[in-house]
């Protein structure tokens, strides 16, 4: 029996920031990023037949947007060349794909503080997504999309000292939660 | 009873604390805030675990998409749930 279920109604809401800052942190480039992390869901979608229900619906969607950053990279060096594909192997024994390894295999970006990055970055979603959806909106406008405390509050339609206290709450678990995973 | 205009209780220094990370907390509120560091453990512990926290994220560069960008993506994949229906 599969231990994971798929609702693709739940999708956008708990998987797109997370699968856009896992693409952004390898394309560097917004506009980019999102079209992937959109042709993700759609394909996700079209095989959905396919999810067994082994792995969990998040890491589903990442095997997916892997192939799809893949993609990218083939295509935008399919018109510069090959050439630098194949840069990193030395020898025969070393067969493989280079571009797959590099978007597959974190260990194998050039710079340890990208991957460090990329691995905090899994760490902090990972914890907001234990959080109350409201703290967690919250905590994402004020810390990590730098939003105005007016602004916040005119959107959500409450008020500063509201706020305050919803960030307060967020501040106090996802500082627990990240001293269990990270510090 | 008289609020006391430079002790500041436990809540007020974590609220001051919270500003703090954001840098809306004004002068005096981070000279009330430093008074009460000087001698409180609990204020301490929590301003120790709030900087870690602050520090982590801007380390990790973590980026998210604001809420244009999540309604056009909704907007857009709803219209594929749709068609698959």
């Amino acid at each position: 029996m599969p231990e994971h279920t798929i609702d693709p109604n739940q999708w956008i809401h708990l998987y797109s920031d997370y699968l856009f800052n896992y693409t952004i942190s390898r394309v560097n480039d917004r506009e980019i990023a999102k079209d992937l992390v959109q042709d993700t869901f759609v394909a996700g979608l079209n095989s959905m037949k396919n999810f067994k229900g082994q792995a969990s619906e998040r890491t589903w969607l990442i095997s997916i947007l892997k192939r799809k950053i893949i993609d990218y990279y083939r295509k935008i060096n399919s018109n510069k060349g090959k050439a630098e594909i194949r840069m990193s192997y030395s020898g025969d024994e070393n067969e493989g794909d280079w571009l797959e390894e590099r978007v597959a295999d974190p260990y194998d970006k050039t710079a340890e503080d990208d991957l460090e990055n990329n691995e905090l970055g899994n760490a902090i979603y990972e914890c907001l997504s234990k959080l109350p959806a409201k703290q967690a909106e919250v905590f994402k406008m004020k810390t990590i999309l730098n939003y105005e405390t007016e602004a916040i509050c005119n959107e959500l339609n409450i008020t500063a000292s509201n706020l305050w206290v919803i960030v307060h709450r967020a501040r106090t678990a996802m500082a627990e939660c990240m001293k269990k995973n990270w510090f | 009873m008289k609020k006391n205009i430079l002790f500041i209780s436990c809540e007020e220094a974590k609220h001051i604390c919270d500003k703090n990370q954001y840098g809306e907390a004004s002068f005096w509120e981070k000279f009330k805030l430093g008074l009460r560091l000087s001698w409180c453990k609990i204020t301490r512990a929590y301003t120790k675990n709030n900087n870690a926290l602050t520090k982590c994220i801007e380390d990790s560069k973590v980026d998210a998409l604001n809420q244009q960008e999540l309604d056009d993506l909704k907007q857009a994949f709803e219209k594929q749930l749709g068609n698959q229906h």
